[in-house]
């Protein structure tokens, strides 16, 4: 069977060159940076050398402004809670966009058990930033506002010149999560005038275990991990160096092929959507259209009239690997808070798949995947009662009404003797 | 890759790639349809009843795999049943047979038991005379 990795949201393989690296930094050179022996010494100069190319990945003046973590999570938190900590005396608020990363949403909420407050700045239907919104939302009390540069789930790309403007006329710093971004965008920390940015070498074909934060010199964050005085003491922690290593080359090799890598994923992105659209009545692709709004990685996409972790299963019995934001496939069986965000109707975030691609994707892949995905569709619209009710014209279609019929969300409270959330 | 791992057990998994018992009866004598206001599945149960006892019983639903693997194991299940026997028909016994659901999708099977019943209560309102013990059952809320 054709194996279809189309999650490289999740993860994406370690390159060759990239594992050569790290190799001997497991068994070799297996010493402390702290150390003051040569051990130490010599994997200091790896540590600094993977600073320089993680500074160079997003155009960072100098590689003393890279901390490392241990992944992206927690550079979020040490972002959000490090930032907040450190200005607590010059004011208690914070501004973030509503479709945040959990890493950054969960940040906020944990401070405001502590006494701060938050703005959630909405977002249009294409998942954009309300800069209006954003702009009133900065009070003088603000001492941190975080917008993601690309959204995880949707591909939406923020307009993130314009929110620097925002953040630099009313002198706040800001943070931007470039988590979903960094390796398949430009990034350029001084054009946006960003205090800090974060991102994680295993989205790019580096390796887990390793998060990067990038901080102006200006900006103020205290640590939130407490020990020793490692990474300038603002994170205590023996340094992941394999992992560090490694993705300093991934960085480096990003850097490089960045062009490449794009022009090879986007005419698949484009490919599959326009192939789903023929082969599969009733889908819909969510957030912008693929373009300069949207990543060139990601296709976010709902299927009406059936639930998404049964075309995940399906996809993944076909070799197919696929993410979604329903409700069916999240622990607390809510829909994902981006799709509430952009307002999408509760039917159509449950038919949620996500599908994301990397530069081992082919157009015979994407070809396969339309196919599958198409003969997946058909036999999961057989087995439910809502396409067998949409056909009956009980209930209408969202993506295309057809004036006929209950709406699929109005049904379904109706049987569930509840509205849907 | 040459093993391959499941989100669910072998027993679940066979029954949402090869469900039993998917489709509507024609002329049914009693059509059940729920929704669950966790999660936002439907499932609808329809019977073929015959002497008190269910004949035969197809379902449909919309929801995830472990939803799909409920509905078609309870149908299996209550296949030959007295409609005093179905109602008192449990969740577990659909979590028992398939082997175990995980803790978060327990209520996929309550929401198979939830369309089972219903459907029984669609045949006594439409057969008052049917068994007048029926009527006064409730369904488990979920």
């Amino acid at each position: 069977m054709r194996q279809v990795f189309l999650d490289h949201q999740s993860s994406t393989p370690v390159l060759p060159e990239v594992f050569d690296a790290m190799r001997p930094y497991f068994t070799e050179y297996f010493g402390n940076a702290s150390s003051l022996h040569q051990h130490g010494l010599r994997v200091r100069d790896a540590l600094k050398r993977a600073r320089q190319q993680m500074a160079a990945l997003i155009g960072a003046d100098s590689e003393e402004e890279i901390f490392f973590t241990s992944d992206g999570t927690e550079s979020a938190n040490l972002a959000i809670k490090g930032a907040a900590y450190a200005n607590e005396r010059k004011g208690k608020h914070l501004v973030i966009s509503a479709t945040e990363h959990p890493s950054v949403m969960n940040s906020v909420e944990f401070l405001e058990k502590q006494g701060w407050t938050c703005t959630r700045v909405g977002v249009t239907p294409q998942g954009i930033i309300r800069l209006d919104e954003l702009e009133a939302a900065i009070t003088p009390q603000t001492v941190l506002v975080a917008v993601h540069h690309v959204n995880h789930d949707i591909g939406t790309i923020q307009p993130m010149r314009e929110v620097g403007q925002i953040c630099a006329a009313k002198n706040v710093p800001l943070y931007v999560d470039c988590e979903a971004s960094a390796g398949w965008l430009p990034i350029d920390v001084k054009e946006w005038g960003a205090a800090m940015v974060s991102f994680s070498p295993h989205r790019f074909y580096g390796p887990k275990g390793v998060g990067v934060l990038y901080r102006n010199r200006k900006a103020r964050i205290v640590s939130v991990i407490h020990g020793g005085v490692q990474e300038g003491g603002r994170r205590a922690g023996t340094e992941n160096i394999p992992a560090i290593v490694g993705g300093g080359v991934a960085a480096e090799i990003a850097r490089e092929r960045l062009p490449q890598r794009v022009a090879h994923v986007a005419p698949l992105q484009k490919r599959l959507w326009e192939g789903l659209q023929l082969k599969v009545p009733y889908i819909q692709l969510n957030g912008p259209k693929p373009g300069p709004d949207r990543i060139t990685t990601n296709l976010n996409l709902s299927t009406e009239f059936i639930e998404g972790e049964g075309q995940l299963l399906l996809c993944d019995m076909n070799g197919i690997a696929v993410a979604s934001g329903s409700s069916c496939v999240s622990k607390s069986l809510k829909i994902s808070h981006v799709l509430g965000a952009i307002g999408l109707d509760h039917a159509l975030a449950q038919g949620n798949i996500i599908m994301t691609l990397g530069e081992a994707n082919t157009e015979a892949d994407i070809d396969y995947v339309i196919e599958t995905f198409a003969k997946i569709a058909a036999k999961l619209r057989g087995m439910s009662p809502m396409w067998d009710e949409f056909e009956r014209g009980v209930i209408d279609s969202v993506i295309a009404p057809t004036g006929r019929g209950k709406s699929f969300s109005q049904h379904a409270a109706e049987v569930s003797g509840k509205p849907v959330h | 890759m040459s093993e391959t791992y499941t989100l669910y057990n072998s027993t679940v998994m066979e029954h949402f790639m090869n469900p039993r018992n998917m489709g509507d009866l024609k002329d049914a004598d009693g059509v059940g349809e729920v929704g669950a206001a966790a999660c936002g599945d439907i499932m609808k149960i329809s019977l073929k009843i015959k002497d008190g006892r269910i004949e035969d019983a197809r379902f449909k639903t919309f929801g995830c795999g472990s939803a799909i693997a409920s509905s078609s194991m309870a149908t299996e299940l209550i296949k030959g049943r007295t409609i005093d026997e179905a109602m008192s028909f449990s969740n577990q016994e659909v979590v028992d047979a398939l082997g175990g659901l995980p803790p978060v999708k327990i209520h996929c099977s309550v929401l198979a038991e939830e369309a089972l019943k219903a459907a029984l209560e669609d045949y006594v309102k439409r057969n008052p005379s049917a068994t007048a013990k029926v009527a006064t059952t409730e369904s488990v809320p979920a």
